[in-house]
């Protein structure tokens, strides 16, 4: 208990001095996974549109294959992006391994399709009501799909904070193709496995704390998006 | 000068493309399951003015609006325009019973129908600044249209609608849900576009409406044509026994 104590002490302490190794790991992680919610969001959002409105033989396996894809192990996908970029690789020449760029590919992997799947949901229910009055104005193909997606925008900020919490808490995948290398590749999930490990708990619980901070300034910014939002339906 | 060139231009440019009416109706079906809600309608739509849809809940008015607009696909039978099917759907509007919002200002509404409409570029604008004036909501139009009252979201259709000057509006009950000082608001407009040469066809419940607005009445019931009369003559003496019974306001099963 005492430990607890102290631990929290520590945490405290590192935090309010803004302790500059802890600034690094923190920086890292936002970077990291903030280019792949960028990443996946430009990539998941058209597509899960694309699919909510288009008409294709194999579409309904499709979507469930993208929400099975949401519940993705991240340890899986870094052993898959190992696979790929390590030495003997095919995508080995590139050398990105243990890099911050291997780290960005494999969350994006795990954030887009979240994305998709969402926007597909999205998109698919405003469909819905807007089919008959878009199809009258003689709207179609990307003009629709835009057009769906811009209507649907307070929902789709709520996709981007789902995506960013799947990114900014997962370690498996990151210290699988990231090693968890010192001022190279330590983000805050990383470096909390690191140092409970080490029993250096001040650092570990103080990056604990920081973590959850930051997921609850998205889901308390998701919230009041979500609440506020829809009621003014302009922008 | 040069914006008056320009309009002047637009106009003659729109003149000289050819009429997508009249419309030829034949043996029009629309089944569904084993239903027929349409069923083997024959018509002609011609001409200025405006053409009411007339009957019963049910008769398949909407329905056959539908058909009419592209927006269902026959089951059975044919729908002919004067010209190809492309320039026609560009020549035509439809007004919902319950219109559907973008989520943005009245103007952005009302610009995105036009943008859509391969509107002159040049007169966007123009155009813009006329409809709103014209439909009454230049104290709205920096509003966001999802938040509208009824009336006034239908007044946002309704400019939408006739905004990019198409030759064919189709209406399906545009006043069913509002007050009568609302219902008066859509019933001027309908009336200044009839005036400028826009064809309506307006399906409604109410013969008062169509005593004001139509010129003739295509009757429907159980989804047939039971006739189709000029509105004078329809109100007065109306040659199909359904039809008599709705102008007298009976029921009839």
């Amino acid at each position: 208990m005492t430990d607890l104590f102290y631990a929290f002490a520590e945490a405290a302490a590192l935090i309010a001095r803004c302790d500059p190794g802890l600034i690094e790991i923190v920086a890292l992680s936002l970077r990291v996974s903030l280019s792949a919610v960028v990443i996946g969001t430009v990539l998941g959002m058209p597509l899960g549109a694309a699919i909510a409105i288009a008409r294709f033989r194999g579409r309904g396996f499709l979507i469930v294959c993208v929400n099975a894809l949401m519940g993705l192990p991240p340890v899986v996908v870094g052993l898959l992006v190992y696979l790929q970029l390590s030495s003997s690789g095919p995508l080995g020449v590139l050398q990105l391994l243990y890099t911050p760029a291997a780290m960005i590919i494999a969350q994006t992997i795990l954030v887009t399709p979240i994305v998709v799947a969402l926007t597909r949901q999205f998109v698919e229910d405003a469909n819905r009501t807007y089919d008959e009055e878009l199809r009258s104005l003689g709207v179609r193909g990307a003009r629709k799909l835009a057009t769906l997606l811009v209507e649907v925008r307070y929902s789709l900020i709520t996709v981007v904070f789902a995506g960013f919490g799947r990114a900014i808490a997962e370690v498996g995948a990151v210290m699988i193709v990231g090693g968890n290398i010192h001022h190279v590749t330590r983000v805050m999930t990383t470096a909390i496995t690191l140092e409970t490990s080490k029993g250096n708990l001040g650092l570990a619980l103080a990056l604990g704390i920081v973590l959850m901070l930051l997921a609850l300034l998205v889901n308390g910014l998701a919230t009041t998006v979500a609440r506020f939002a829809p009621g003014t339906a302009y922008a | 000068m040069r914006e008056l060139l320009w309009s002047g231009f637009a106009a003659r440019s729109r003149e000289r493309s050819a009429r997508i009416l009249p419309l030829d109706v034949t043996g029009l079906c629309y089944a569904v399951n084993a239903t027929r809600i349409i069923d083997a309608v024959n018509l002609q739509i011609d001409g200025n003015g405006c053409t009411a849809i007339m009957g019963y809940n049910g008769a398949g008015k909407s329905v056959l609006l539908r058909l009419l607009h592209g927006l269902l696909e026959p089951t059975g039978g044919n729908i002919t325009w004067a010209v190809d099917p492309d320039t026609a759907a560009r020549q035509r509007a439809m007004v919902f019973q319950n219109p559907v919002m973008l989520r943005r200002s009245v103007e952005a509404n009302i610009r995105y129908a036009l943008v859509q409409r391969g509107y002159p570029r040049a007169l966007v604008q123009q155009r813009l600044n006329a409809i709103v004036e014209e439909t009454n909501l230049l104290a709205l139009r920096e509003r966001p249209a999802a938040v509208l009252s009824g009336g006034e979201r239908q007044r946002v259709a309704l400019a939408r609608a006739l905004a990019p000057e198409p030759e064919l509006v189709f209406l399906d009950e545009p006043t069913a849900s509002l007050d009568p000082a609302a219902t008066i608001a859509i019933e001027d407009i309908l009336q200044r576009a009839k005036i400028a040469g826009r064809k309506l066809v307006l399906v409604t419940q109410s013969i008062g409406q169509a005593e004001r607005l139509a010129d003739d009445v295509v009757f429907l019931h159980h989804g047939a044509v039971t006739e189709h009369t000029p509105i004078g003559e329809f109100l007065d003496r109306p040659r199909s026994r359904a039809g008599a019974a709705f102008v007298a306001g009976r029921l009839l099963t």
